[in-house]
């Protein structure tokens, strides 16, 4: 079980959150013009990298907030973690 | 010979003043308080416990602890019944009961012996080689066949009535094992002001303190440990706990720990929990878990009375307890010879025989001193005696170790072996460790680590006393600083213990002239010496496929005791270093742990937190018959007298169509959406238009995922210009918050709006029906519930008795219906009060299958269309999808795939005789008389019985569905085996210009 730290509750144990996938995916713009090989990379097409990886993580037994993960997903190592709004510092 | 096996030296570990009846296989023995089973059978002269798995050998102890392969019993009986236990971990309790396994029809006479004989068909990799055809007989020939030969243990099939607990921890350190070098660094650590937990597996503290001849500073090893413990116990900062083994190593420190709590106890109190598990989140983990001894290789190597020598050792110095009168020290090293100066000091001379040419240890020149002659550069050749060792063959070994020169029959009547060590290194390797091999100790240790982790001691290839203490002290310090800065070290006593010369490089034997034995390696799942030659004859390269193919290593005790051995025989035959060869991974857990434990208190109505509505007991006094929804509980139907289901749910929907309903929708999810952005916010999210919405008004809205699949549906209304209450499926309510939660704080943080659940803050009761208008006026009286008062999908604020209420004029019924909402606490009071007036109006409560019924009819769509799989224009939602806005999914909804014409749409389906009930989930096919595969045009979502019409009515998704009413077709439903004529039906089958909710 993972230990994430929460950027508004610290330190918690992984059955409090839930996984929300890449962080680094952008929504296109409402009412934006997007083909749709561009609009199924946005909805389907994910990388599956060995290693650092960016991602939301949702407190959702706690502050209910959204956060950004920055972890190895083959050693599970968490690098960091930040609010929606902020950079991770490694 | 006498049957009693005991010594006469006390350890006080054992007390003989508590005597404890015990019956093993039928036969009533006594043993003592602080006794195992293992030892309490022993010193009964019980050696035969159990059959091997594949060949059905006799076998007996080989060890004292967690590395025992063979001794496996099945424990208690009836629903306490336990398989597959370890004797040497059971601590003797007054009438325990135990019997042995894989034996029929008793363990003496075992017909499954057979096996043992026609061997030569059992080599490894048999399973993939003798029962591969003809296919035809897998299912019923060959599986029941394994099935039956390699029976372990049985699983009770009664629930397990025991009680188990978990429990969580967090400690800056945590030690695992109570060696000499655990003890000195959970000592150095809680001196130094860090929190610590000290676990141990076995019921002492102490590991090889207990039966190695060493002092520590002015004392003995033993009496250092005792005196280490009690100032442990004095400090507040530390948690011991002795029978618990820290089985597994997880991610983030985090480790796992089961603690055998009141298994040792003869009545323990009704609560008090069998086993806890405990999940400990550890700063730093100190792997100090000792080393297990390994056994040597040699003809018949596995009869009743061949143990390791370590284990005779504890059993004489723990157990008080001897393996034997009459035993042969088989070694390749210095340590065995502790036990031979063990067995003499009990008067008894045993026979020792030492691969190596000589060794100058200390041990060993004492044994010499006290007279006994060393069999020197020879070795076990082979072994007697059916059900338990009788004789052994001693050979003189030539000069390359490869033969016996000579070979002598000495009678005996145990052989206590030694291997040399293998370090513990489960639980680092768990924890991501990239192990090393040493050369020196001929065994991999601990290198690079993933997490926070420090091995020190034996686990660390550490052998000697002196080193471990060293270590322990020295780690305990160092990792507890970082957590306190008390900068306060504690220095490692001076230690004695006598000096060991090297081991010698040998596991195996050869066999005996003329004869070939089986030598194995791993007892417990019958993998002999001649099952890796055999993988590698056959092309096996990979420790990781001879692993596979000769099921070594892959038993419960998962190769403690047999995984070196098997790599250095590897490593011989195919003439590679043992680092080359590699080793496989330990996972945990590393001992057996019982499902009950891991499971804990979650069982039974534990499984799941139940949620209730405030009108539940209500509904248990007036007869309701429960279902689960998500967690809630929800009334299904309320039978009168000797009703069945169906003509109660009948009764209930007529009744609201003809009279009034009072249906409890509490568990509808309900979230309050406040801020400025709001109506924005929810333009984007429904499908549907909202920013005309006006205030006091409620609107039905349609949510997608970004895959244009719907996602949910519900009402939504407006009490003030920034102020929204939504409502939400029961199924979908804590999906949609975090959903909308991820657009405001992840996608638009911009919109300035915020969401709060407040399902648990509103109790929702459901009038529905003609006559609903006339009794809501009566309850209400201030409010103008004509149509123009209060019309279709209006709401307005009023009051009971002072008690607030909001009425929403809304329907799923498809009738006349209202939804009052007040707050929680006066839902009971409420619902009792619409009952109450109801009563001149005929009012009845439904449940959820008639709300089901009530809503297939007219055709809404619920869950069972919503399924993921469907998008608005596939369940007639086409006209909430606005073509002038963007929302969540909508790009989505103009890909090809989903604007092709002929997509599977809803319809409606009546069976042709208006008699038989379609099965939801059949099939819906064109030809009920094609040569399958026939093509399937959809399937059947919800089926009710129509209570407006009086017959069968179903919804289904089918292919091109706009185009095919009219048509008959045929349901299917090839588990029921039936196929059911019917015509396709408008799914709108009652009021389909929906006047009924605006009358």
């Amino acid at each position: 079980m993972l230990e994430i730290k929460c950027p508004y509750c610290g330190k918690r144990s992984q059955n409090e959150f839930s996984y929300g996938g890449d962080a680094t995916i952008k929504r296109p713009k409402l009412g934006e013009e997007i083909s749709t090989e561009d609009w199924d990379n946005f909805v389907y097409y994910r990388d599956n990298p060995r290693g650092k990886h960016s991602e939301l993580w949702h407190h959702v037994s706690g502050c209910r907030q959204w956060f950004k993960v920055s972890r190895d997903t083959a050693t599970h190592e968490i690098f960091d973690t930040c609010k929606m709004n902020e950079d991770f510092n490694v | 010979m006498s049957n009693n096996f005991r010594t006469t030296k006390s350890t006080g570990l054992i007390n003989k003043d508590k005597k404890i009846n015990f019956t093993f296989n039928g036969t009533i023995y006594h043993g003592y308080e602080g006794d195992t089973l293992a030892s309490a059978l022993i010193a009964n002269g019980v050696h035969l416990v159990g059959r091997s798995f594949k060949y059905h050998r006799p076998r007996g102890f080989l060890g004292v602890g967690v590395e025992e392969p063979n001794a496996m019993v099945q424990l208690h009986d009836g629903n306490k019944s336990e398989p597959n236990i370890i004797a040497t971990e059971v601590e003797l309790v007054e009438g325990l009961k135990a019997k042995s396994q894989n034996c029929w029809p008793s363990v003496q006479f075992d017909i499954g012996e057979i096996n043992n004989v026609l061997n030569r068909f059992f080599p490894a990799g048999f399973y993939y080689k003798t029962f591969m055809w003809p296919k035809s007989f897998w299912m019923k020939i060959y599986e029941p066949f394994i099935r039956k030969a390699a029976g372990m243990g049985k699983a009770p099939l009664l629930p397990d009535p025991d009680r188990y607990e978990h429990n969580y921890e967090h400690c800056d350190v945590l030690v695992v094992g109570s060696g000499p070098s655990g003890l000195a660094s959970a000592l150095a650590a809680a001196k130094n002001g860090a929190r610590v937990i000290l676990a141990e597996d076995k019921p002492n503290f102490g590991g090889s303190l207990l039966t190695d001849e060493v002092t520590i500073g002015n004392m003995s090893g033993k009496e250092w440990a005792s005196d280490t413990i009690s100032q442990l116990k004095s400090m507040p900062n530390v948690i011991l706990k002795k029978r618990s083994q820290v089985f597994g190593y997880y991610d983030h420190n985090m480790t796992v720990m089961i603690e055998r709590v009141s298994d040792h106890i003869e009545n323990p109190s009704k609560y008090t929990p069998r086993q806890r598990l405990h999940y400990i989140r550890a700063g730093e983990v100190i792997v100090s878990t000792g080393s297990i001894e390994r056994p040597i290789s040699f003809g018949n190597n596995d009869r009743p009375g061949i143990v390791l020598a370590s284990a005779a050792k504890e059993y004489m110095k723990v157990y008080e307890t001897l393996v034997g009168k009459k035993p042969i020290i088989f070694t390749n090293n210095d340590t065995a010879y502790s036990t031979a100066l063990e067995f003499i000091k009990n008067d008894i001379e045993p026979i020792i025989v030492d691969t190596r040419d000589s060794s100058n240890g200390e041990l060993v020149k004492e044994v010499q001193q006290k007279g006994i002659s060393i069999k020197f550069n020879s070795g076990i050749a082979d072994t007697k005696g059916h059900l338990k060792i009788n004789s052994a063959i001693i050979g003189k070994l030539d000069s390359s170790k490869e033969s016996f020169i000579s070979e002598e029959t000495v009678e005996c009547d145990c052989i206590c072996m030694s291997g040399g060590w293998t370090p513990t290194v489960h639980l680092s390797s768990q924890a991501g460790n990239k192990l090393k091999f040493n050369d020196d100790i001929d065994a991999f240790v601990p290198d690079k680590k993933r997490q926070k982790e420090t091995a020190i001691g034996a686990a660390n290839g550490s052998f000697t006393l002196n080193q471990s203490l060293a270590e322990g002290f020295q780690v305990g310090f160092d990792l507890s600083n970082k957590f306190t800065d008390q900068n306060n070290p504690t220095n490692s006593p001076n230690s004695n213990e006598p000096s060991y010369e090297k081991h010698e490089k040998l596991w195996c034997m050869p066999l005996p002239s003329g004869k070939k034995p089986k030598r194995f390696i791993d007892f417990q799942n019958d993998v002999a010496v001649s099952d890796v030659e055999l993988a590698i004859r056959e092309g096996f390269r990979s420790i990781e496929h001879v692993k596979r193919y000769t099921t070594l290593g892959m038993a419960g005790d998962q190769g403690k005791t047999s995984n070196l051995n098997g790599l250095q025989y590897v490593s011989k035959i195919e003439k590679k270093i043992v680092p080359e060869v590699g080793h496989t991974t330990f996972r945990p857990p590393y001992t057996p742990v019982t499902i009950g434990a891991i499971v804990g208190r979650e069982v039974g109505n534990h499984y799941l937190p139940t949620r209730k509505s405030p009108i539940h007991t209500w509904h248990e006094e007036n007869n309701a018959v429960f279902v689960a929804a998500g967690l809630w509980q929800r009334p299904r139907y309320y039978p009168r007298g000797s009703e069945d289901m169906n003509s109660a749910v009948n009764r209930e929907a007529a009744n609201v169509r003809k009279n009034v309903g009072i249906c409890d929708v509490t568990t509808l999810g309900k979230i309050d959406i406040k801020g400025p952005d709001a109506p924005e916010f929810l333009n984007r999210v429904y499908t549907n238009a909202w920013l005309k919405l006006p205030v006091g008004k409620a609107r039905y809205g349609v949510m997608l995922r970004e895959d244009g699949m719907v996602f949910d549906d519900g009402t939504t209304s407006r009490l003030s210009e920034n102020h929204f209450h939504m409502t939400t499926t029961t199924a979908q309510a804590a999906n949609v918050l975090s959903h909308l939660e991820y657009y405001l704080q992840v996608v638009w943080p911009d919109l300035d709006v915020n969401v709060l659940s407040t399902t648990e803050q509103w109790s929702g009761i459901a009038v529905a029906g003609p006559k609903s208008r006339d009794l809501l006026s009566k309850l209400f009286p201030d409010v103008d519930m004509s149509n123009e008062g209060l019309p279709f999908m209006g709401l307005v604020d009023s009051s009971i008795d002072g008690i607030k209420a909001r009425i929403y004029r809304i329907s799923f019924s498809g009738e006349l219906a209202y939804e009052v909402n007040v707050e929680s606490n006066y839902g009971l009071y409420i619902w009792k009060k619409i009952m109450e007036e109801g009563q001149s109006f005929d009012i009845q409560p439904y449940g959820t299958e008639a709300l089901s019924t009530l809503r297939i009819e007219m055709g809404h769509v619920a869950g069972a269309e919503l399924d993921g799989r469907t998008i608005p224009f596939d369940v007639g939602l086409n006209s909430m999808v606005s073509q002038k806005k963007d929302f969540i999914g909508k790009r989505s909804l103009s890909k090809d795939a989903f604007t092709e014409s002929d997509r599977q749409t809803i319809v409606g389906l009546v069976p042709l005789d208006k008699k038989t009930k379609i099965p939801e989930g059949s099939h819906i096919i064109e030809d009920n008389s094609a040569v399958a595969p026939i093509p399937k045009l959809g399937h059947v979502s919800s089926s009710c019985w129509s209570v407006e019409y009086n017959n069968p009515f179903s919804i289904a998704i089918i292919k091109d569905g706009k185009n095919k009413i009219g048509k008959n077709l045929y349901a299917v439903s090839p588990l029921k085996d039936i196929s059911i004529p019917v015509e396709v039906v408008s799914s709108h089958y009652v009021d389909p210009e929906g006047s009924r909710v605006r009358s």
